[in-house]
């Protein structure tokens, strides 16, 4: 049995959830029983806009194998325009990961409420199967980072 | 023609010197060999003035330590420099008022390195003509033509109007070649995933992190780079591991994304011939898709496309656009 | 003295490959560098200047030097020296082979650096002589004779052959193992052709230069000079020249935080950053101008001193080709009046 889980590829995802509203929607989803892969690693931020580009790359090379950013939906920031901003960013930065040759599913973004514990376990789920067929991420790693 | 351009720009820099109007002028210097060209500062003495088709460098990015000091410079500036020139005043990296501008003509600048592909070495001295280089060499004399060797930047050139300046020195007509300017990235696009990542992984491979990328950029001009922070946690000198070369690579580029202006010196400075542009072109290439039309550095604004927002903004999952 | 036909060197480089790993000028993404062999590598011997020196061989770019395990109160180092196995460095030019005896005296006195030292003893080189000299090159100046470079091994390409002479045992013992791909050679073509390099050398522009002028001068007097301003101005503080350099010998140790262990790596630094040598003291060198001329003085005046009067260039002109703004050691030796009339 120990060694079947050996064998097969768990991968490790990175969701950065802003603080006012989907931080709280996996809360929603938890406290309504909904359930989302344990391995989806949830990173709280202020706002979806703090995520700084280097974060997304840093998780790749700390071993991600996706990286998700889940924010307000637009129009509804806690800030005002905080998502607006990184709407632009992460459109920039996605599309120049994907000219680098990294498949364009590994980076996602969405938009869920507060009040969307079921979206928040539907995407975390679909995304995370997504990352499961896609398989361990070769292309943005750091061999020093790998267990050896 | 190229003598007469040098000439006037001399007699102007001359003049405006005995004038008093500035004190010093910044330009180019003319080396060992004509195709040795250093970005120079003259004052009293003009020897080895010059400005040839080798005068690729971009003078503005020297104007942010230049106008630290006291007194006024003038400043030759070839019509893609002025876009960084306006840049940088939108950044308040330049103080305006000590810079005098003289925008200059430009036919495109040519790549020694070029030169050196076509097997031709040991050159001991270059004679330029409208058309052609005639090459001396040890090995013999050679002919060049110069559309064959220009400089990567200049095979795409996106402009040739002079956006900023207070006087110009304009002989000819001036062509662009902007309509080739995305070719490359959307050759790439059309790829698969797979073969962009093999012409990435091959690229960035020869990179040797010496900086010469970000030291020459007028866009990079933060006191201390993230890469120098030991504290950022990502400060490398070392390429130990691809990853580090696309972190490096990647973030620079988003660092100056909406402020580059596309003057390719990252591409001409590369000691490993890494074609930089083209991860700041396909940046541009996105943004004016999705976003709207915007050339950096064309007016003198601190709105670019990567600090301003719509509110009907297509969604970030769909700019992506490039083939599976 | 041997030979082969030059359209038969892959077969050479086939057969040296099955013995060892074998290391020469392979152009990858259009550019020439040296790479380790496998089949089906763009071979490019006969580039005369590959953009890295084969420094890289001995003296790695990043070279881990140990790494640690912590496990609460406790750390565990592990040693990841291993021994290096015999590996061929093959295409190595007279300058390029002269910048080891800079290395060498640098990671082979005491305290003997054992990372350079098992590579360096492993290491099988191969030179070759430069039958093409380019207006960088000045080796001349730094009396290394082009056309005739030690090794173990040399070799001279001649028309369509490559003439191969073995100098030391090991260049020897590789010859026995592969010389059913050779010919028996005529000395006199190689010594004709010594000749004609020779000349071509001479008619080099920078064949006037002189490296003794600066050591001329009271060490001081240069130090303090004001050309050192004019010299730097256009600097844009970029690595290029001391990462192209086959002699530049500085580097940095860095720890790399890699999730379950530390890696302790040394790699590269150059004199040009405006990090180098930083301590919680300062920057020792706070200005540009001041970093370019410690380039300059390290390798013309403080390593000649130090080092029974070698200099630490030997004239490859790589600067000279990669600078970006066109700054280097010749403008230098100029400056200080290193020209013969």
């Amino acid at each position: 049995m120990q060694e079947i889980e050996k064998k097969e590829h768990k991968p490790l995802i990175v969701a950065f959830c802003c603080n006012w509203c989907s931080y709280a929607g996996a809360d929603l989803a938890g406290s309504s029983r909904l359930s989302y892969p344990a391995n989806v690693k949830i990173i709280r931020v202020p706002c979806s806009c703090r995520v700084n580009p280097i974060f997304i790359l840093k998780a790749f090379q700390r071993g991600a194998d996706g990286v998700i950013l889940c924010g307000c939906h637009p129009g509804d920031c806690h800030y005002s325009t905080g998502n607006f901003h990184t709407r632009r960013r992460m459109g920039i930065l996605f599309s120049l990961l994907n000219y680098f040759g990294i498949e364009k599913e590994r980076t996602r973004i969405e938009w869920v409420s507060a009040a969307e514990g079921q979206k928040f376990s539907l995407v975390m789920n679909d995304f995370a199967k997504t990352i499961c067929s896609l398989g361990e991420n070769r292309r943005l790693e750091d061999l020093r980072c790998k267990k050896n | 023609m190229q003598e007469k351009l040098e000439s006037l720009m001399q007699e102007l820099a001359l003049k405006k010197i005995a004038s008093g109007e500035v004190d010093r002028v910044l330009a180019w210097k003319k080396g060992e060999s004509y195709f040795d060209v250093s970005p120079a500062i003259f004052k009293e003495s003009f020897d080895g003035f010059t400005y040839n088709a080798f005068c690729g460098a971009n003078l503005s990015k020297f104007l942010v330590e230049e106008t630290k000091k006291e007194g006024k410079v003038l400043v030759f500036l070839k019509p893609c420099d002025t876009y960084s020139f306006n840049q940088l005043l939108s950044e308040h990296r330049i103080n305006r008022e000590k810079v005098y501008v003289v925008g200059i003509e430009c036919q495109g600048k040519l790549d020694i390195n070029k030169v050196y592909a076509k097997g031709i070495d040991g050159i001991l001295d270059i004679e330029e003509t409208d058309s052609e280089l005639k090459i001396k060499t040890i090995y013999g004399d050679k002919t060049v033509k110069k559309d064959e060797v220009f400089s990567v930047k200049c095979e795409t050139c996106k402009s040739k109007k002079l956006v900023v300046f207070d006087e110009k020195i304009v002989l000819n007509e001036m062509k662009d070649n902007k309509e080739k300017r995305f070719d490359i990235v959307e050759k790439l696009e059309s790829m698969t995933e797979e073969e962009r990542f093999a012409f990435w992984q091959a690229e960035l491979s020869k990179c040797i992190r010496c900086n010469a990328c970000r030291n020459v950029c007028p866009a990079c001009t933060c006191t201390n780079c993230v890469f120098d922070n030991n504290k950022s946690g990502i400060a490398g000198k070392a390429n130990a591991d691809s990853f580090e070369e696309k972190l490096y690579h990647i973030i620079r580029a988003f660092h100056v994304a909406g402020r580059c202006t596309d003057c390719g010196e990252c591409s001409r400075v590369c000691p490993q011939g890494i074609p930089l542009h083209l991860i700041n072109r396909k940046i541009i290439k996105d943004m004016n898709t999705n976003y709207g039309e915007y050339q950096a550095g064309e007016t003198v604004t601190p709105l670019n496309p990567i600090v301003d927002f719509k509110k009907d903004d297509v969604e970030a999952n769909t700019v992506v656009g490039g083939k599976k | 003295m041997l030979k082969i036909d030059i359209s038969s060197l892959p077969l050479l480089y086939e057969k040296i490959a099955s013995l060892y790993p074998l290391v020469l000028p392979i152009k990858k993404a259009n550019e020439v560098n040296y790479d380790k062999y496998s089949n089906g590598a763009e071979v490019s011997l006969f580039t005369l200047k590959t953009n890295k020196s084969p420094k890289d061989m001995f003296f790695p770019q990043t070279e881990d030097l140990m790494k640690f395990k912590v496990d609460g109160q406790k750390i565990e180092i592990i040693d990841t020296r291993k021994e290096a196995q015999p590996f061929v460095v093959m295409g190595v030019k007279a300058c390029d082979y002269k910048a080891f005896e800079v290395l060498d005296r640098v990671f082979l006195v005491d305290p003997i650096d054992t990372y350079y030292k098992t590579k360096r003893e492993a290491g099988i080189i191969i030179t070759l002589a430069c039958d093409r000299p380019e207006e960088s090159c000045f080796c001349k100046a730094f009396n290394i004779d082009a056309s005739s470079p030690l090794g173990d091994i040399t070799t001279w390409k001649v028309g369509d052959k490559l003439f191969w002479k073995a100098n030391t045992q090991k260049g020897k013992d590789l010859t026995e193992k592969i010389k059913d791909l050779f010919t028996e050679g005529d000395e006199k073509t190689v010594e004709k052709a010594k000749q004609e390099i020779t000349e071509t050398i001479s008619k080099l522009p920078f064949s006037n230069i002189d490296v003794n002028a600066l050591s001329k001068d009271e060490m001081l007097d240069t130090f303090k000079s004001d050309k050192w301003s004019k010299l730097s101005e256009a600097c844009l503080g970029c690595g290029t020249c001391t990462f192209v350099c086959p002699t530049c010998q500085c580097f940095d140790i860095r720890e790399f935080n890699a999730n379950d262990k530390i890696m302790r790596f040394r790699c590269w630094d150059s004199c040009m950053y405006k990090d180098f040598t930083k301590t919680a003291g300062g920057q020792p060198r706070p200005t540009q101008m001041q970093r370019f001329r410690q380039r300059f003085m390290h390798k013309l005046v403080y390593y000649p001193e130090n080092n029974d009067g070698l200099y630490s260039c030997v004239g490859c002109g790589r600067c000279v080709k990669k600078c970006p703004s066109h700054l280097n050691i010749v403008k230098v030796i100029k400056a200080f009046g290193g020209e013969k009339k």
